[in-house]
């Protein structure tokens, strides 16, 4: 189900052509709005979709396996850090509505600035240890895993 | 040309790709390296970029031992079993040792994980699953990596690595283009990570048309982490090991989910339970060392996905089909119903699109499945890649050439699909691979093994030349016809895929084929994928956007040829399921228990093909009896 884009509801502003994972979104020089210029190398990902401010863009199932009449739209809010989803199908039976949660904390906010935090000791660059390690492997007072610790060998040849 | 050059100087680490891989290479290179500059470049928008940006609804490996769950040793043995033996054992266990602190740290930035609420462990989905509301997964981590690098360059395809020409076999950086202006951008960098993706389309798919979108891995994973490394020299291993998959018909919409937590289960267009009927000629055909029907149904031993794969495809071609996954128990309780929604919602929202045009309810119809066309990459249920060097504590002599994760070119370094034989390391596997990889890196710039390294005016001339060729090409020959695509001096990037797609279906073991090949098949594609190569040198480029696409297909194409020539080069059939080996139809562990390891010469475009030695974990006896 490839993407398209709504004539009304456009205004060439370009954010789903900046998010497009496939660069297939781009703008049409005559018309100066979005479309889908390559539908082949869709994924459906709806990055597009979620990106576009004025919700001019929709899908229409792949014309190859999918019949017309269906709709599955969607407003993600990072502020609110929700997504909601509606689902209708060709038929018109069934209209489902679905939220979920897309964060749990204010956006960025509680992702750490490396180049702030201590520098590692030599001893642990000499480590297998990597950043946080080994306290946020089990959040306990054990060390890495090792194959001495877990009494293994590497043999080479078939096991048994 | 009127394209710009822009050359960024004194990199220390070159992230090329920033899907999970590359992310988790980034955001941890800034802790062991703090005054290193990191550069990223990305081919798309990292915000939504690789394999993950649609988002996940389920982090499939997690080993839990906080909660007592799992050990990293027992993922290991689960890997082996699934891919027959065939893995790096080594590679995979550091990985397993260290994942579940990348998975503490996304809890920690706000990624939510479901919980259980009566044991406070995070839900899980099966053994090595936890669920998660994953649809910002990918905007996430890349705020992660983004507050590490330098330097993000968004719409940067990379098209080369850049090779040393003060020290033989060391990389020096990578040259690409922007897709937005077409200008020329070279990276001089002492080291590189490739977490570029693996490659969907390059057998034909079960799609034709508009849908040929609907590929089960993305379709801009193009195969670039294998190109770039493939062309700068680099060893690679378990490149015949591409995968195929089970997943619901047309929308190839995840299973997981649905076997695992909802407990569905598949049947025939009879209605009745086919995969048992099928395993006592396969134990014959695998041996009972990998398929013992007893004992997997007395110890719930798992059954390696490539088997119940077989059964699946010989049930279908007896006629028995189609395979249908029983949805209609599990969707009457409304609580699973709604999973199994938001599951493709969080994935693969196509397939909710597809039953909701088709009218699938599977609360009252138990919707149809397929087997996939086959894909090649490294962090799903299969491990092909680099062959890469493992950590210093856990890897054998053979398996060790001084920093983890380091390709056979110094300097280079791999993360999540460009690692081989780490089979199952998912999303969460590959952030850590990517924060392994990150470590060495700065470790061997630390040790002053970049030093010295000197790029030619020429070498970055030479390239430049021919990352534009394709549209000076187009420039030549455009006007010698009228009008349309048909050009008897070139082909466009999309003619020359559909030629690429058709030739690895039909001579290496694609959908159309049942997916069976043989020697003589195979050598034919040999000579088909050379004179397609040299008609890549006359692939035409209208614009920067084709231009794209023709460097994708040119990596597409030089990975490819890697399968083809692994796949010859193995000479049984250790994954029924995956492909089979017609002239050589059994697992045979006397000569081919070990790994495949080949080189292209970058110079004459010539393979050559080893065996390494493939070395597993064992009780240390000695170990268990001083305990």
């Amino acid at each position: 189900m490839p993407t398209f884009v709504y004539m009304t509801r456009c205004d060439g502003c370009g954010q789903c052509v900046d998010i497009c994972p496939s660069d297939i979104m781009h703008i049409d020089p005559v018309v100066r709005r979005a479309y889908n210029i390559e539908p082949n190398m869709c994924w459906e990902c709806y990055s597009c979709v979620k990106a576009c401010p004025h919700n001019a863009i929709d899908v229409r199932g792949y014309a190859d396996f999918a019949p017309l009449g269906h709709s599955v739209r969607v407003q993600r809010d990072e502020e609110k850090g929700v997504i909601a989803w509606r689902i209708i199908f060709r038929n018109g039976e069934k209209d489902m509505n679905l939220l979920a949660p897309i964060t749990t904390k204010p956006w960025g906010k509680h992702i750490p600035q490396l180049a702030d935090v201590p520098s590692p000791s030599q001893e642990m660059r000499d480590s297998e240890l990597l950043f946080n390690e080994p306290k946020y492997i089990r959040f306990d007072d054990g060390g890495l895993h090792t194959l001495e610790r877990a009494g293994l060998q590497l043999k080479v040849g078939v096991y048994e | 040309m009127a394209y710009k050059t822009i050359v960024e100087d004194g990199i220390d680490i070159l992230v090329c790709g920033a899907g999970l891989g590359g992310t988790g290479a980034a955001f941890e290179a800034r802790y062991w390296g703090k005054d290193k500059k990191i550069v990223i470049a990305e081919k798309a928008n990292i915000d939504r970029s690789g394999a993950v940006a649609q988002g996940l609804y389920a982090i499939n490996c997690y080993m839990g031992t906080r909660f007592g769950e799992n050990n990293p040793e027992d993922h290991v043995r689960y890997a082996r079993i699934d891919l027959m033996g065939m893995v790096r054992e080594d590679l995979l266990f550091d990985m397993a040792r260290h994942v579940d602190s990348t998975v503490h740290q996304f809890e920690e930035w706000g990624l939510p994980l479901m919980r259980n609420p009566k044991t406070g462990a995070y839900q899980r989905e099966g053994r090595w699953q936890i669920m998660i509301h994953g649809e910002s997964y990918k905007p996430i981590v890349a705020e992660a990596a983004k507050k590490s690098a330098d330097k993000v360059f968004n719409r940067v395809c990379v098209t080369h690595l850049l090779m040393d020409e003060a020290k033989e076999n060391r990389v020096a950086g990578a040259v690409g283009f922007n897709v937005r202006t077409g200008n020329y951008h070279v990276f001089k960098s002492k080291t590189v990570v490739v977490a570029a993706g693996g490659a969907s389309n390059i057998f034909k798919p079960r799609s034709v048309g508009e849908g040929a979108g609907r590929v089960w891995y993305a379709p801009w994973s193009s195969g670039s982490a294998y190109g770039l490394m493939i062309n700068a020299g680099a060893k690679m291993t378990q490149m015949e090991n591409r995968i195929v998959l089970a997943r619901f018909k047309d929308g190839y919409g995840p299973v997981g989910a649905y076997f695992l937590h909802l407990k569905t289960y598949t049947q025939n267009g009879m209605g009745e339970e086919y995969e048992s009927k099928w395993f006592p000629a396969l134990q014959e055909m695998v041996g009972k060392r990998y398929l013992d029907v007893e004992a997997s149904h007395l110890s719930h031993r798992p059954i390696p996905t490539c088997l119940r794969n077989h059964a699946f495809i010989n049930e279908v071609n007896a006629g028995r089909g189609p395979i249908h996954m029983v949805t209609m128990e599990a969707f009457q309780d409304p609580h699973l119903e709604e999973i199994g929604w938001h599951n493709f919602l969080g994935m693969t929202v196509g397939q909710a699109v597809l039953w909701a045009a088709t009218d699938v309810d599977p609360k009252y119809e138990n919707p149809e499945l397929t087997t996939s066309e086959p894909y090649v990459m490294g962090s799903h249920a299969t491990g092909c890649g680099a062959w890469c060097s493992g950590p210093e504590d856990v890897s054998p002599p053979d398996y060790f050439w001084g920093y983890n994760r380091m390709t056979t070119v110094e300097g280079l370094f791999g993360a999540g699909d460009a690692v081989g034989g780490t089979p199952h390391a998912f999303s969460s596997g590959s952030f850590t691979e990517g924060r392994l990889a990150a470590k060495a890196a700065c470790k061997y710039i630390d040790d002053g093994k970049g030093e010295g390294i000197r790029v030619s005016e020429e070498q970055i001339n030479r390239r430049k030349e021919e990352i534009y060729k394709p549209m000076e090409h187009y420039k030549v020959y455009r006007n010698e016809i009228t009008a349309g695509s048909v050009n008897p001096n070139y082909i466009n990037p999309r003619q020359g895929l559909d030629r690429l797609q058709k030739l690895m279906d039909e001579y290496c073991g694609g959908v159309t084929v049942s997916y069976m090949t043989n020697e003589k098949l195979l050598n034919i594609g040999l000579k088909k994928l050379k004179l397609l190569e040299e008609d890549l040198e006359k692939i035409a480029a209208e614009n920067i956007h084709e231009l794209l696409r023709a460097w994708e297909l040119k990596h597409r194409h030089l990975t490819s040829e890697a399968v083809m020539h692994h796949t010859l080069f193995r000479k049984e059939t250790r994954w029924p399921g995956y492909y089979y080996r017609g002239d050589a139809m059994k697992v045979d562990d006397e000569n081919w228990h070990v790994l495949t390891v080949s080189r292209r010469d970058p110079e004459t475009g010539e393979y050559t093909m080893e065996k390494a030695p493939c070395y597993h974990l064992i009780e240390d006896k000695q170990e268990a009896k001083a305990a």
